[in-house]
């Protein structure tokens, strides 16, 4: 897992390259339409076999950041804008066959809960054959050789009989190596990982953050994680981007981030984690909420939270730009990092 | 496969009660079965005497219903007053209304699931509307209405069809009347089909099968589909034991000779036996329909697990 620099723009063409991606999303009727937004403008990118982990709350717009670059958000519910290249190819402006073509070959998605991301009535050995068969023309027999040979990958025991049995048969763990060895089958060079351990025991969790580096290693996917869970991140990526209200506050390499944030908002979410070191009391919770879905007031969308707000927050909103060495920050008045105003 | 044998134990209970309490509501029927039997010219005592003996309808209700258990169970169903075995009745009614049944089954099952995907996949259209607005018609027009109306305009005026009778026999005797019967039953298909795909269309799985890069029609007929067709197929099956049971209206006003128009004559002519005779293998139908529907939901759902 090599760490690559995320500011320098003159990289040569990244494999993922997410630019401006909004994304509204529709309610109401056809005559009174609705549209909210809830990404607001995104952009980052990823490298050949990098681990790059989306971080933050709920409604920040990490998950909907990720179903955006699948193509996954049906029209008549949301609006995708910006653009997102693959190895050059914008996704968003793809004809819908050829995006199909990509999508589980070249990009690949892992859910958060495999018991409703896999579908009930179908048993597993089908559904981990299927991705194959859509893109390779190969035989029911071979397709399903293949599958029970990546359930072994996955460790799920007696793999070849398993193949029959249906996901309510499974435990939470081994649900979701399932959706492991169907997302990696056909060894994409983009893996999108949604929230991928969230549903699961802590012990469980590290085995499968642990498989999914191990098959990572012979397949060379590049990992985007989507996730809340600084510790996760922290083990896992190699770089960090920290969403906030629909924008990307932060994003730096993972040792940078941790050891000195440069976003008060980054500062905060670290204050509150829980340490092993010093009183059980010693947790600082950020005040207030994230502002809801819509249009923003002007200025900083974190200033009614931050602790080192001042007038100018209120007025105008910060751009996120570069700090060198390799950090990217998107406020007025950084933390220590005085050089990069 | 204790679950088969607790469902057969619960039909054999159900069923002793049914044919006990239709078996009791014949016998209660106002009226002298045997002075029926005669019409205006009373029959010679020693003939009366001679059919209340052969038929026990002289011995009290539980003896009556015991006679008729025990022929029950050498395969007897029994002979009405005027000597005819109710089993060589059904014989002659079934093919009719089989034919009648499965034709307005397979009619339902096709055109309602058909309507019904093609609604949700096309939600909001005019398509959608006008699958609404039909659905609508065919569930609050009353069936006898939809029958003369059918039969006057498409059999009378335009002569598309046969009006009533089975001469013309299968396929051309029994479409109009098929149409009819499967009216309503199509629109809850279709209703029925529509909401649970677009419930589908918005799960999890079906994202992941996109995720997977799997092409729409593979989404929607084998993802989508399979899932939506669990309470449509439950309904259907339940249908199939209704519509076997004989549609009295409408093998009525298209005058077909089956179960139906059956069991009507068998009751105004107080033919006790024939009415308990089609009563039971109607029972057995339904037990059957409703056995079948279980294990066709765990087929559809391998969640469900009977054991």
């Amino acid at each position: 897992m090599t760490t690559t620099t995320g500011g320098t723009p003159a990289e040569p063409q990244p494999l993922l390259e997410a630019e401006d991606l909004t994304v509204d999303l529709l309610s109401g009727t056809p005559g009174a339409p609705r549209s909210r937004r809830v990404v607001r403008g995104v952009s980052f990118t990823l490298h050949e076999g990098e681990t790059l982990a989306l971080i933050g709350e709920s409604g920040s717009g990490k998950s909907l950041s990720a179903m955006a670059l699948m193509g996954l958000l049906p029209a008549t519910t949301a609006e995708v804008g910006g653009s997102v290249r693959h190895r050059g190819t914008d996704l968003l402006a793809l004809h819908p066959d050829a995006l199909r073509a990509r999508r589980g070959k070249h990009i690949a998605m892992i859910f958060q809960d495999a018991l409703s991301a896999l579908n009930p009535t179908l048993t597993v050995g089908f559904q981990i054959a299927e991705v194959i068969r859509a893109h390779e023309q190969v035989g029911r027999r071979e397709a399903r050789a293949r599958a029970v040979e990546l359930m072994a990958r996955v460790r799920i025991p007696d793999p070849a009989r398993r193949y029959r049995d249906y996901p309510h048969q499974f435990s939470g763990g081994m649900r979701q190596r399932i959706m492991i060895a169907s997302a990696l089958a056909l060894s994409p060079d983009v893996l999108i990982a949604d929230e991928p351990t969230t549903a699961l025991d802590v012990t469980v969790q590290a085995q499968i953050m642990e498989l999914l580096a191990e098959l990572r290693e012979s397949t060379g996917s590049a990992l985007l994680l989507i996730t809340h869970d600084l510790g996760l991140a922290a083990t896992a990526a190699d770089r960090v981007a920290i969403m906030y209200a629909g924008h990307i506050v932060e994003q730096a390499p993972v040792e940078d981030l941790y050891d000195r944030p440069a976003h008060p908002y980054t500062e905060g979410l670290l204050a509150a984690l829980p340490r092993l070191e010093g009183p059980p009391d010693d947790l600082t919770p950020i005040p207030g909420t994230p502002p809801a879905p819509g249009p923003l007031p002007p200025g900083c969308s974190f200033r009614p939270r931050c602790p080192a707000a001042r007038d100018s927050c209120a007025t105008r909103q910060p751009a996120l730009l570069p700090a060198p060495p390799a950090r990217l920050v998107a406020c007025h008045y950084p933390l220590e990092a005085s050089s990069a105003r | 496969m204790t679950y088969l044998v607790r469902r057969l134990l619960e039909a054999l209970l159900v069923f002793f009660g049914i044919s006990l309490v239709i078996y009791a509501m014949t016998y209660v029927l106002p009226g002298d079965p045997v002075a029926a039997l005669a019409g205006d010219r009373p029959l010679a005592p020693s003939v009366v005497r001679a059919l209340r003996e052969q038929h026990h309808l002289d011995d009290p209700l539980f003896v009556q219903y015991g006679h008729y258990l025990a022929g029950l169970f050498q395969g007897d169903l029994g002979t009405d007053f005027s000597g005819r075995p109710v089993a060589d009745q059904m014989a002659d009614r079934w093919p009719v209304t089989i034919k009648l049944a499965l034709t307005a089954w397979v009619i339902e099952a096709v055109v309602g699931i058909g309507l019904g995907v093609l609604a949700a996949l096309r939600r909001g259209t005019w398509t959608d509307r006008t699958v609404l607005a039909f659905t609508i018609g065919a569930t609050s027009v009353p069936v006898f209405v939809l029958a003369y109306t059918a039969q006057m305009v498409l059999g009378v005026k335009f002569g598309l069809f046969p009006v009533a009778g089975t001469t013309e026999g299968w396929p051309a005797g029994y479409v109009l009347p098929a149409l009819c019967v499967a009216a309503f039953g199509l629109a809850s298909v279709s209703r029925l089909v529509r909401a649970e795909v677009i419930d589908n269309l918005r799960a999890d799985y079906v994202r992941t099968a996109v995720a997977k890069g799997l092409t729409r029609r593979r989404v929607v007929g084998v993802h989508v589909l399979r899932n939506s067709l669990i309470p449509a197929v439950t309904f259907l099956a339940v249908d199939l034991g209704y519509l076997l049971g004989g549609t009295v209206i409408i093998e009525g006003v298209f005058n077909l000779p089956g179960i139906g128009q059956l069991l009507f004559q068998a009751v105004r002519g107080h033919a006790g036996p024939t009415v308990v005779g089609v009563s039971t293998a109607l029972i057995l139908i339904f037990l059957a329909a409703s056995v079948l529907v279980d294990l066709l939901n765990s087929l559809l759902d391998p969640r469900i697990r009977h054991d």
